[in-house]
């Protein structure tokens, strides 16, 4: 085993659940535990991010500067990296540089607190795969990655499976019991995101965020969401499907399965 | 008035003044100067008169003028001996002139061979009307030649000396902040001009320095406030996952996230307007308002039927114009989202769009809105509103960077905005 110096013990214990985890099946039973690098300098951010990342059973490792990273990007794989730009001892775009360099297959997300447009370019220019701007929801951060990860594992078909629901996200279409539910546009989307936080909580922020976009704005508190809601689970209960999408103390929403 | 002409009014003035009262002045002593001449031979006269008048009896007998220019009559001994030397100017006809001409006359009394005698000598003076007509018109072209010598002068030396102060004056009208690159230069001999253009380039050089301060401190500060607010946000939203929460506790949770959201709101939109009034957006391309429109339209949809607000969009033309994609969406969202919150239940929005212009009317508040703040910063109407304050001023900016013009009215009970599109590609 590989230590290097300056390492925690912390960190050297998520060495060792990353590195065995695939000895282990995961909690769901269909795949291994998938690793994800959080490149990040801000230890409370690390900690939220992680936090979220352990309830979706994500591995996680976190590096606080530049070379941290270097160094375990140098030994380790990832399934994904959460990619800060502006990092102490370096820039978050030359890591990307780097890692184009050594070939690497990685799926990166760059977080940055910089809205720029300049950066956006250079950043999927240079391989990232998407790209964040800070502050941003738990539950927008929970669909990018597995947006990317799904498209790294996607075997030809682009579905997300959950209870008897199937979502062609490339035909945007709905099939429960293989039968076609006609959505429009916003449901489409809306049901995208709840099934990809599926069991955690979205606040009306994100999803408001998420699906109408960032203009728009609190006003009477994104009340006009609830009648998407109520429109969607009318259609998921008339067609019997196997989720359902919980009030959470009104402040948000979760989809279980039933 | 240029400096030139107001020199040139101020000296034409004073040479008025001063070539007067010198010509008045030379008049004077010219005058005084001729008399005291004329005096002189008139009493060098009489005394060659009595002279003569010694030796030759028939001298006294010439009573008259004529030819000569003098004249002699006998009085009494007392009035001859109480009379003195006695100037006066008089006048006498003159033959050639035919006329009355000014002549000097002395008046005396002298003793000849125990009689006594009155003489009288004369002597032709200056005309006094010529003489001040004569100077009145050297004076006039004296003075004329100086004012044309003084303008000449003037618009050859002083313009050339004046050259580099009127090109400062043009490098500072040209100059504007945050725009110009460079400061005024200009290359002269002349210590006041090199003072005052160091003086305004030490000035224009602090103005730049602070304005760009300013500019980077807003960035800063925004950018500083990310992640911190990123930290708040995520931490607020993995508690609010907790189970263990009670309902008040959850939606006390969900209040401190939505103060975030606006924070984080007003955070990027203070971000945007730097980067509008910076020029980073430089990616324009054409940019069909007729589509954008309809994609905002859609995109609004849901909110304005939950505020059951009608939109209506008519389309007179199709309009194509040369921007950045996002910047105009800001717009167009911008000015339908505010149409849509503002306005009544049941009431409506009608977008019209021709060649030049976008129009987005809503029914709404009775009353006008304050036309002259509305597109200032941070300017609510409502204090209670929950938006930024900053989504006109936006807009302002953006419509400056691209030299559109936007426009409130109110009429017909319509709260309307008219962007016009003139001055773009």
């Amino acid at each position: 085993m590989l230590y290097l110096p300056g390492y925690s013990i912390c960190i050297t214990l998520f060495n060792l659940q990353a590195r065995y985890s695939h000895f282990f099946p995961d909690f769901t039973g269909k795949m291994q535990a998938m690793k994800i690098l959080i490149v990040e300098d801000e230890p409370e951010l690390q900690k939220a991010i992680a936090d979220s990342l352990a309830r979706e059973h994500f591995v996680t490792e976190t590096a606080g500067t530049f070379d941290v990273a270097m160094e375990k990007l140098g030994v380790y794989n990832y399934d994904c990296i959460l990619l800060d730009i502006m990092l102490p001892g370096g820039d978050g775009l030359q890591l990307l540089q780097e890692l184009k360099k050594t070939g690497k297959q990685e799926n990166i997300i760059i977080i940055s607190a910089k809205d720029s447009l300049d950066d956006k370019l250079a950043g999927l220019e240079l391989g990232a795969d998407d790209y964040l701007t800070k502050p941003f929801h738990i539950a927008e951060l929970n669909a990018r990655i597995k947006a990317v990860l799904r498209r790294k594992t996607l075997d030809g078909k682009n579905t997300i499976e959950t209870a008897n629901l199937q979502l062609n996200l490339t035909e945007r279409q709905l099939l429960v019991n293989n039968q076609l539910v006609p959505l429009n546009r916003k449901e489409f989307d809306i049901l995208n995101y709840f099934l990809l936080n599926k069991n955690r909580l979205i606040t009306k922020n994100a999803l408001a965020e998420h699906v109408w976009g960032d203009h728009i704005d609190q006003a009477d508190n994104f009340d006009f969401i609830y009648y998407q809601i109520k429109n969607l689970r009318k259609k998921l209960q008339s067609c019997q499907a196997g989720v359902e999408i919980e009030s959470i103390y009104g402040v948000g929403y979760k989809m279980i399965e039933i | 008035m240029k400096l030139l002409n107001q020199s040139v009014k101020y000296l034409s003035l004073s040479i008025l003044l001063i070539v007067s009262i010198w010509s008045v002045v030379f008049y004077i002593s010219m005058l005084d100067e001729i008399e005291d001449r004329i005096d002189d031979g008139l009493a060098n006269y009489k005394l060659l008169v009595i002279q003569k008048a010694a030796g030759d009896s028939t001298v006294v007998t010439k009573s008259t003028f004529d030819e000569s220019n003098y004249a002699i009559q006998e009085i009494s001994p007392a009035v001859a001996l109480a009379m003195k030397d006695r100037y006066v100017d008089t006048l006498m006809y003159m033959q050639d002139e035919d006329d009355m001409e000014p002549v000097r006359m002395l008046t005396t009394a002298f003793q000849n061979n125990n009689r006594y005698y009155q003489l009288k000598v004369i002597n032709s003076m200056v005309e006094e009307d010529d003489l001040i007509e004569d100077l009145f018109w050297s004076a006039l072209w004296l003075y004329i030649i100086l004012v044309v010598s003084i303008i000449i002068i003037n618009n050859l030396v002083l313009q050339k000396l004046w050259t580099p102060f009127y090109s400062l004056l043009n490098q500072l009208q040209q100059f504007r902040l945050g725009k110009s690159k460079q400061l005024p230069q200009i290359t002269t001999h002349t210590r006041e001009f090199n003072d005052l253009k160091n003086a305004v380039n030490a000035l224009l050089q602090h103005s730049v320095e602070t304005y760009n301060q300013q500019k980077q401190f807003i960035e800063n500060a925004s950018h500083e406030l990310q992640t911190p607010l990123a930290i708040a946000t995520s931490k607020l939203e993995l508690l609010l996952e907790k189970s263990n929460l009670s309902g008040t506790e959850a939606e006390s949770i969900s209040e401190v996230l939505q103060m975030l959201e606006r924070m984080n709101k007003l955070n990027k939109s203070l971000l945007l307007l730097t980067k509008i009034e910076n020029k980073q957006f430089f990616q324009n391309e054409p940019v069909n308002i007729n589509t954008l429109a309809r994609q905002c339209i859609s995109n609004l949809e849901d909110f304005a039927a939950y505020k059951a607000v009608r939109i209506q969009l008519t389309e007179a033309a199709q309009t194509s114009i040369h921007i950045n994609t996002s910047l105009a969406s800001t717009v167009l969202l911008n000015l339908i989202k505010n149409a849509i919150i503002h306005n009544r239940a049941g009431g409506e929005v009608s977008i019209h769009i021709t060649e030049h212009a976008l129009t987005i009317c809503n029914t709404g508040a009775a009353t006008p809105l304050d036309a002259a703040h509305i597109f200032q910063r941070f300017y609510k109407a409502d204090a209670a509103a929950k938006g930024t304050g900053l989504g006109l001023a936006i807009i302002k900016a953006i419509c400056n960077l691209y030299g559109f013009t936007i426009r409130y009215n109110y009429n017909n009970q319509q709260h309307c905005f008219t962007l016009l599109f003139t001055g773009s590609a």
